[in-house]
C-alpha cells in the first residue's frame, strides 16, 4: 500500500495520537492512528535482506533499530505533531526472526536469523529424536520446525565462537524483534527492559501454552540456558517509557504480526476469525481462553492477553503460495501485465472450464504436510484457455482456505460465521466472492487496510486507557464492503470434490523424500 | 478512397516502412521507397517526430518508431488497477464522509460501477460492484460524459430517461450541466436520479491527463445537502480522493 498521509491529513482531529511500529520482514514502519482508529500518517523503510548461503536469510538488528528510530520520527514529522501528543507507542513485528545480543553494548553477536531460514532442519530433525515433529507439541503447539525461534537461538550458541559461555555468565540476552525494538526503546544497555509478549513467546518452542512461562524441560532438551530468555508479559501492557526521541511515551503493546492482525480485526469472541492475503496466506482463529490441541496439522498459539485478563487462544493455519501464485502468473508466466489484471483475465470466461492448479510449488502444507508433493494444473482439455488458468489461480486460494477452514473446524469444533479479511489481494473481488462461495460463509472487508499496525495500536491504547474496553474498539470497526455465498450447494460440493481430486494428483512426485 | 488526406496516408506509410524490415532507414531510404520527394518525406517525419512517434538516431541521422507508439497500444488501464489503487482512497472517503463510496468507468452506454465502498454505519448493505448507472443524470455519468468524449456522444445519443421530475432530459440543459462541471471539477445530482438521494462525483485522470473514471459518494439529500446544495466538505472530500488516485495512477509504477 501507498503513502496514506496526505488523505487522512485533512480530516483527522487534533489528537491525541497511538502510534504503532510494525517491524515486518521486508521493511519498518510507522504509522500514526487517532481515536476512531484512523490513520494520520505512515512513514516506512525497508531495510536489507542478507542471504549468505541457499535457505539461509539474516537481517543485520542494528539496521533495523536505526530504521525503527527513523520511521518513527518520520512519522510524527509527516503528521506535524511532537512526542507529546502520543500518548503510547505499540508493537508488532515479523515473527519468530531471532536476535542474540551483548547486555553490556547493545552490540548484536551475530546477525538476525530471520523466520524462513531453514539452516536449522536438520538440527530440529535431531531433536525430534525418536518422536519426531510433535515431541514438543503437547507443551507449545507447534512441530519441530525450522521456523521457530528456539532452535535458531541454539544454532547461534553452537555456531558463534564462545557464545555458549558468555550466555550461560548472564552476558547475552536473547529476543525476536518485539523485545529487541522495545529493549533497545527504553534505554538499551541504559536500563532496556527486556520482556517479550505472550504470542511472540508462543513462537520460540520455548514456551509452555498453558503456564505461559518458559518451559524447564524443552530448554534444558535445547540446550538453552535461562538467562538469555526476556520476561514474558501480557500483549498489553506498559513495559516502560521510551528513553531518547520518544522520551517519556510509554511502550505499551507487543503482539506478533498475525496476532496484531487478528487483534485490529476485532476478533475478540470465541469463533470470529481474519484471514490476511499476501505473499501468502495467513488465517487465525479466535477458539478463547482454551487452547485447542491439533490433529489436523494447524498451529495452537495465543491470540492475545490484554494486561492480567485471561489470555485469548487461537488456531492458526497457514497457505504457503497465494498471492505469489498471481505474481508466478506475471513474471514467469507473463499472462497478465499487473497482479490486478489477472481479475479482468479471469472475468472474461465465466468458470474454470473444468482446470484446477494445485499451487504445491514447495510441497503442500496444512492441512496435509506433505513435502513430495509439487505443483499441478490438472483437468485440462483442449478448450482450456488462459483465461480459464486465471480462475483456477483465483480459486486455488479459496479452496486452500476452505481445507484451512474445515480443519479448524473438525479441531475446534467451533463453526465459523464469518470470515474478515486483509491484506493486498483484497482488492479483487472476483477473489473475494469466490471465497465466500468456497466457504459458504460471508468474507467481510474492514475499512483499514492496515490491521496490523491498528491491533498494535488498540492494544497500546487499551494498555493507557486511551480505549476503555475492546468493545469501544469493536464499535470503531467499519465494514467497507461484504461477499455473500451466491453459488448452489451441488455445484459448491462438485468444485470442492474436483479440487480435492486435483491435490492428490500433486502428492508423490518427489520419490526420494518419501 | 475519396476524401483522404494525403499527409495522412503518407505518415501511415512512413511508419509502416519504419515497423517493418530493418528497423532504422535513412531519408533518402524512405523518400526512394515511397516515391516520396525528399522535402516532403522530411516534413512529414518531422512532424512525426514532435509527436513522438519516430525518433532520429543523432549519430547516423536514421529513423526508427517512437516510445509514444509503443505507450499509444498500452495506455488502457485495466479497470482492476484501477480499483487496486483507488481502495485505501475511498476507504477514507467512506470514513470522512460518512457515506457510501462509488467508482465509475465508462461501458458501452453508462456508467460501470467498479468499486464501492458501504456507508459506515451497521446498516445491511449490498454490494453494487457491477451494476450500471445511466450517465445523463447521476454524477458519476455527468462527470465521465463532462471529460471523456466518448462518455458525451453516448449520453447525447442515448435515451435520456426522466428518472424523477429533476431529471434534465433536453441536449442544451444538458450541456449546461456540463460545462458547469467543467468549470468545477465536479458534478452533483440532485434527486434526479432517485427520489431523496443525491450524489456528488469528481474525475480520475491517469498519467496522461485521460479522464479514466470517477469516483463520487452518494446518501440521503438530509444528510448530503444544505440549503438545496451539496455540503462543501462532502465536495471537497470528494475532489481530494479524486486527485489523490489521479496522483497514485500519474507514478506510471504498476504492480
Ligand atoms: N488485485 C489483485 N488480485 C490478486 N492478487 C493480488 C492483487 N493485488 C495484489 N495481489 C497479490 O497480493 C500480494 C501483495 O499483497 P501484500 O498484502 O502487499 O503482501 P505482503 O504483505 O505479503 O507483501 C502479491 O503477491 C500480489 O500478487
Amino acid at each position: 500500500m501507498t503513502d496514506t498521509t496526505e488523505a487522512a491529513a485533512s480530516s483527522h482531529g487534533t489528537g491525541p495520537f497511538i502510534a504503532a511500529i510494525d517491524q515486518g520482514t521486508t521493511s519498518s514502519r510507522c504509522i500514526v492512528f487517532d481515536r476512531d482508529g484512523r490513520i494520520v500518517a505512515v512513514d516506512q523503510k525497508e531495510h536489507e535482506q542478507i542471504f549468505p548461503k541457499p535457505g539461509w536469510v539474516e537481517h543485520d538488528a542494528a539496521e533495523i533499530w536505526t530504521n525503527v528510530q527513523e520511521v518513527v520520527a518520520g512519522a510524527l514529522d509527516k503528521a506535524g505533531i511532537t512526542t507529546a501528543d502520543v500518548k503510547a507507542l505499540g508493537i508488532t513485528n515479523q515473527r519468530e526472526t531471532t536476535v542474540l545480543w551483548d547486555k553490556a553494548t547493545g552490540e548484536p553477536v551475530h546477525n538476525a536469523i530471520v523466520w524462513q531460514d531453514t539452516r536449522t532442519d536438520g538440527l530440529c530433525k535431531e531433536l525430534g529424536r525418536n518422536v519426531g515433529q510433535d515431541r514438543f507439541r503437547r507443551e507449545t503447539g507447534l512441530p519441530l520446525a525450522s521456523y521457530f525461534a528456539g532452535p535458531k537461538i541454539r544454532w547461534m550458541l553452537d555456531n558463534v565462537e564462545g557464545l555458549r559461555e558468555r550466555a550461560e555468565a548472564g552476558e547475552i540476552l536473547f529476543g525476536t524483534m518485539d523485545s529487541w525494538v522495545i529493549w533497545n526503546l527504553t534505554g538499551g544497555a541504559q536500563g532496556g527492559v527486556h520482556v517479550t509478549d505472550v504470542t511472540n513467546a508462543s513462537r520460540t518452542l520455548l514456551m509452555n501454552l498453558r503456564t505461559l512461562d518458559w518451559d524447564d524441560k524443552i530448554l534444558s532438551s535445547m540446550e538453552i540456558p535461562a538467562a538469555v530468555l526476556p520476561e514474558i508479559r501480557s500483549s498489553a501492557e506498559v513495559y516502560g517509557t521510551a528513553k531518547g526521541a520518544l522520551e517519556g511515551v510509554p511502550v505499551a503493546s507487543a503482539l506478533g504480526d498475525q496476532q496484531a492482525a487478528l487483534f485490529g480485526q476485532t476478533c475478540f469472541s470465541k469463533g470470529e476469525a481474519k484471514s490476511t492475503y499476501g505473499t501468502g496466506t495467513f488465517l487465525l482463529l479466535n477458539t478463547g481462553d482454551e487452547p485447542v490441541n491439533s490433529y489436523n496439522g494447524l498451529l495452537t498459539t495465543v491470540g492475545y492477553r490484554i494486561g492480567d485478563q485471561k489470555p485469548v487462544y487461537a488456531l492458526e493455519g497457514s497457505i504457503a503460495v497465494t498471492g505469489s501464485l498471481v505474481q508466478w502468473m506475471r513474471d514467469q508466466m507473463g499472462l497478465i501485465k499487473s497482479a490486478a489484471e489477472i481479475e479482468t483475465l479471469a472475468m472474461s470466461v465465466e468458470d474454470n472450464g473444468g482446470a484446477y492448479f494445485v499451487p504445491a510449488f514447495s510441497g503442500l502444507f496444512a492441512p496435509y504436510w506433505r513435502s513430495d508433493a509439487r505443483g499441478v494444473i490438472a483437468g485440462l482439455t483442449r478448450y482450456v484457455t488462459k483465461a480459464h488458468i486465471a480462475r483456477a489461480v483465483l480459486e486455488a486460494t479459496a479452496w486452500q482456505t476452505r481445507e484451512i477452514v474445515d480443519a479448524m473446524n473438525k479441531d475446534s469444533g467451533v463453526e465459523l460465521t464469518s470470515l474478515k479479511v486483509d491484506g493486498g489481494m483484497t482488492s479483487n473481488n472476483l477473489l473475494m466472492q469466490t471465497i465466500a462461495d468456497a466457504l459458504d460463509a460471508p468474507v467481510v472487508r474492514p475499512m483499514v487496510a492496515e490491521t496490523t499496525c491498528l491491533g498494535a495500536a488498540y492494544a497500546a491504547g487499551l494498555a493507557v486507557g486511551f480505549w476503555q474496553d475492546t468493545d469501544e474498539l469493536r464499535a470503531n470497526w467499519r465494514r467497507a464492503a461484504e461477499w455473500t455465498p451466491r453459488m448452489d450447494a451441488a455445484d459448491r460440493d462438485r468444485e470442492y470434490k474436483n479440487w480435492l481430486k486435483a491435490v492428490e494428483r500433486t502428492m508423490g512426485w518427489i520419490e526420494e523424500e518419501h | 478512397m475519396a476524401g483522404s488526406i494525403q499527409s495522412v496516408e503518407r505518415a501511415a506509410a512512413i511508419l509502416r516502412l519504419l515497423a517493418g524490415g530493418e528497423r532504422r532507414l535513412g531519408l533518402t531510404d524512405i523518400a526512394s521507397t515511397l516515391g516520396l520527394a525528399k522535402g516532403t518525406a522530411h516534413g512529414i517525419l518531422r512532424t512525426l517526430q514532435q509527436e513522438g512517434f519516430v525518433e532520429q538516431d543523432t549519430a547516423s541521422g536514421r529513423y526508427q518508431l517512437g516510445a509514444e507508439l509503443l505507450r499509444l497500444g498500452n495506455s488502457y488501464l485495466d479497470v482492476h488497477e484501477l480499483r487496486a489503487r483507488a481502495l485505501v482512497w475511498t476507504d477514507d472517503l467512506a470514513r470522512s464522509s460518512g457515506e457510501s463510496v462509488y467508482l465509475g468507468v465508462l461501458h458501452q452506454q453508462g456508467v460501470l460501477i467498479v468499486h464501492h465502498v458501504f456507508r459506515p454505519d451497521d446498516s445491511r448493505q449490498v454490494l453494487e460492484i457491477g451494476a450500471m448507472q445511466p450517465l445523463h443524470c447521476t454524477a458519476l455519468g455527468k462527470v465521465l460524459a463532462a471529460y471523456d468524449p466518448v462518455a458525451h456522444s453516448e449520453a447525447l445519443e442515448g435515451a435520456r430517461e426522466e428518472f424523477t421530475p429533476r431529471t434534465l432530459t433536453a441536449v442544451p440543459d444538458f450541456e449546461a450541466v456540463l460545462d458547469l462541471t467543467r468549470a468545477r471539477g465536479w458534478a452533483v445530482d440532485l434527486e434526479e436520479t432517485w427520489d431523496g438521494v443525491a450524489s456528488v462525483a469528481a474525475p480520475i485522470h491517469d498519467r496522461r491527463r485521460m479522464p479514466v473514471g470517477a469516483v463520487g459518494i452518494t446518501g440521503a439529500v438530509e444528510r448530503m445537502c444544505e440549503n438545496g446544495e451539496v455540503r462543501a466538505r462532502l465536495v471537497a472530500a470528494v475532489r481530494d480522493c479524486a486527485r489523490s488516485v489521479s496522483r497514485d495512477l500519474g507514478g506510471g509504477r504498476f504492480q
